[in-house]
């Protein structure tokens, strides 16, 4: 991690849980879809969320996004604290983050034109006239590589890579300083995924925007990231930067993850691991480390205790006791 | 890549030719031939409606004592005076049956107006907020819903007393449930969207998503449903005036008209069938209509 850039987002212990009601004859249950995730995101940086399909990915997009509100811990943006900001200031904050959706079919109101897609926040939130609107909205479109005669046309007219953009130019218009993008490719064709890839890029550089880009694409993770933060039914399991988690992954649901991904290098020995089982039930997680039934080196400890991500005198954020005790074989 | 030419910079000035919106959804519905026939015939009857006293031989109510149940021109025994022939007492059935227009037109503008805000804010307020409010609204329309319309009508009428007016309110209530489960469901559905969601993260009030946001995407089933229940309107408004419950005599009203001639169906067939044909032919024409309506207005289904 750099010190020099200004950090925009502090989340810390961020935890969300849902209340189940199953029926007036049973006690509501409880998920917890977010447990104790914390991280730094600096201006022009981009953290990339992994896991598969259930671990709290998108439940991560929604809290930092303010659409959900965290049941525990603390999440400050740009400066502000998030839980304790109220009118004004919260919606100075929610301002400040954005957000790009997986589906671009869904996430265009399907009655605006794209110039009034574009301008709406601006509507909502300054008295900017119809003409500075309307140059803004045609400016972002041209940005994301559109045309200006888009701006009166229907989202259904556009194709799946062309309606991401429109979004992406949403998500812009009001000057965020971070984008979630809750896995902005994925819908995509893979010729189509590297021109978005491309712009996201560039929009980057040139607004200094954080991503917290969420994927389960690790190829896309490794084209984008800067640092990678790979999640288990909830939890982070691990956290470091690109470079490290890709040469050498840790804990070893990162390892089974990463070596699911293909190489696109022929002689390279490849061992692919393959995890046994099932995703547990996020109603009914099993105690201790949550990996532990489906993981090869569980022992005693591993059912008892919740590893924790981050040990005083360490600089690896990893949790796992196996690795903290040195008996993982690497 | 599919599109080369997107990632040119853009030359065109920010100033473009885009057709009326007008004009736009007069190109959707034209395509639609059966519904020009219904708009047309729409058109017709709200013309006629309005200029009944120049279009009308004779005055609603004026009683012809040397014509009674005079039949139509071209049966033996037609006048010419009365092209569609007299009722019991004398009056012109043509002209009867034009100023009726009014009434029937009336009376389904107003039902529709009444039904539709009513339905559509408790719709949105249900479908939006959930939970207790929910259960409340929409468990009251249940009730409503359990009875039969026109009996549920008939009582309130009958609480209100008989009358043009107190028919329409009925009819409006007991037309209600439908607006408001159609658009609960609607703005259910739309409501985890995530053009929803994004509205909101751009900071959208709850007044300005339900409204602005959500509502205009739940329009396509209520246009018609208004359609629909415009002609139920008029079709119930005609059997609360059969009843005796509706526009009271000598109101030339259709249903009204209907009740009164009844006795006279098997020796003068005109008298019963000419106020049924025009009410037939004026809900067969507003359904009509109201089915080109929702394909013209969603934009799903234009093209560029």
């Amino acid at each position: 991690m750099t010190a020099a850039a200004p950090v925009v987002i502090e989340a810390r212990e961020l935890s969300r849980t849902y209340q189940l009601g199953r029926g007036p004859f049973r006690k509501t249950a409880e998920v917890k879809a977010l447990v104790g995730a914390s991280f730094v995101l600096e201006r022009g940086h981009t953290l990339a969320v992994v896991g598969e399909s259930g671990c709290g990915k998108s439940t991560l997009a929604r809290v930092v996004t303010m659409i959900e509100t965290p049941t525990a811990g603390s999440l400050v943006v740009d400066g502000m604290d998030v839980t304790a900001a109220h009118g004004e200031s919260a919606r100075v904050l929610r301002l400040a983050v954005q957000i790009v959706f997986q589906d671009p079919y869904g996430s265009l109101n399907p009655r605006q034109r794209v110039g009034q897609i574009l301008e709406e926040p601006l509507v909502i939130n300054t008295d900017q006239n119809a003409e500075t609107r309307r140059a803004a909205a045609i400016e972002m479109l041209t940005r994301v590589g559109l045309r200006p005669e888009h701006y009166d046309r229907y989202p259904h007219m556009f194709s799946g890579g062309q309606r991401q953009r429109i979004a992406i130019a949403r998500a812009l218009m009001t000057r965020p300083k971070v984008l979630v993008l809750d896995e902005p490719v994925s819908a995509l064709d893979v010729s189509i995924q590297a021109q978005v890839l491309n712009i996201l890029t560039e929009l980057q550089s040139e607004f200094g925007l954080a991503y917290l880009f969420i994927s389960h694409d690790l190829s896309v993770v490794r084209h984008m990231a800067d640092e990678v933060l790979v999640m288990y039914l909830g939890r982070p399991v691990e956290h470091a930067t690109r470079d490290d988690i890709f040469a050498e992954p840790l804990h070893p649901y990162s390892r089974a993850l990463l070596s699911a991904t293909p190489v696109a290098d022929p002689t390279a020995r490849k061992e692919r691991i393959r995890l046994k089982g099932e995703l547990p039930s996020p109603l009914a997680p099993p105690p201790g480390c949550a990996f532990h039934p489906r993981c090869p080196f569980a022992n005693e400890r591993c059912r008892r205790e919740v590893p924790a991500l981050r040990i005083e005198g360490s600089p690896l954020a990893v949790a796992c006791h196996g690795v903290r005790e040195g008996r993982i074989p690497s | 890549m599919t599109d080369i030419e997107s990632t040119r910079p853009a030359t065109a000035p920010a100033v473009f030719a885009r057709p009326s919106p007008l004009r736009e959804f007069w190109r959707y519905f034209s395509e639609n031939r059966g519904a020009v026939a219904g708009l047309a015939i729409f058109v017709l009857l709200l013309v006629i409606a309005a200029a009944a006293p120049l279009v009308a031989p004779h005055a609603p109510n004026e009683q012809f004592r040397d014509a009674l149940l005079t039949p139509p021109v071209w049966q033996e025994g037609g006048d010419w005076r009365f092209l569609l022939g007299t009722d019991p007492i004398g009056r012109d059935m043509l002209s009867r049956l034009i100023f009726g227009a009014r009434y029937s037109l009336f009376i389904g503008f107003v039902v529709v107006s009444i039904a539709l805000i009513g339905g559509i804010s408790l719709g949105l307020l249900a479908g939006f907020f959930g939970g207790i409010v929910d259960t409340v609204i929409m468990r009251v329309m249940d009730i409503v819903l359990a009875f039969p319309s026109l009996l549920l009508a008939l009582v309130l009428v009958a609480i209100l007393g008989p009358g043009l007016v107190n028919a329409m309110i009925a009819i409006a209530l007991v037309l209600q449930p439908h607006y408001v489960r159609l658009t609960r469901a609607a703005v259910m559905n739309e409501r985890g969207r995530d053009y929803v969601t994004s509205a909101r993260v751009a900071g959208a009030g709850k007044l300005r998503l339900m409204f602005v946001t959500i509502l205009p995407n739940c329009m396509a089933p209520l246009i018609v449903q208004s359609a629909l229940s415009f002609s139920n309107a008029i079709l119930e408004a005609a059997a609360l005036g059969f009843l005796g419950m509706g526009a009271q005599p000598p109101t030339p009203e259709w249903g009204t008209m209907l009740a009164e001639s009844r006795e006279f169906i098997l020796r003068a067939w005109w008298v019963v069938t000419f106020p049924g044909l025009a009410i037939l032919i004026t809900v067969l024409a507003i359904n009509v209509m109201g089915d080109g309506l929702r394909d013209a207005l969603d934009p799903k289904l234009k093209r560029s």
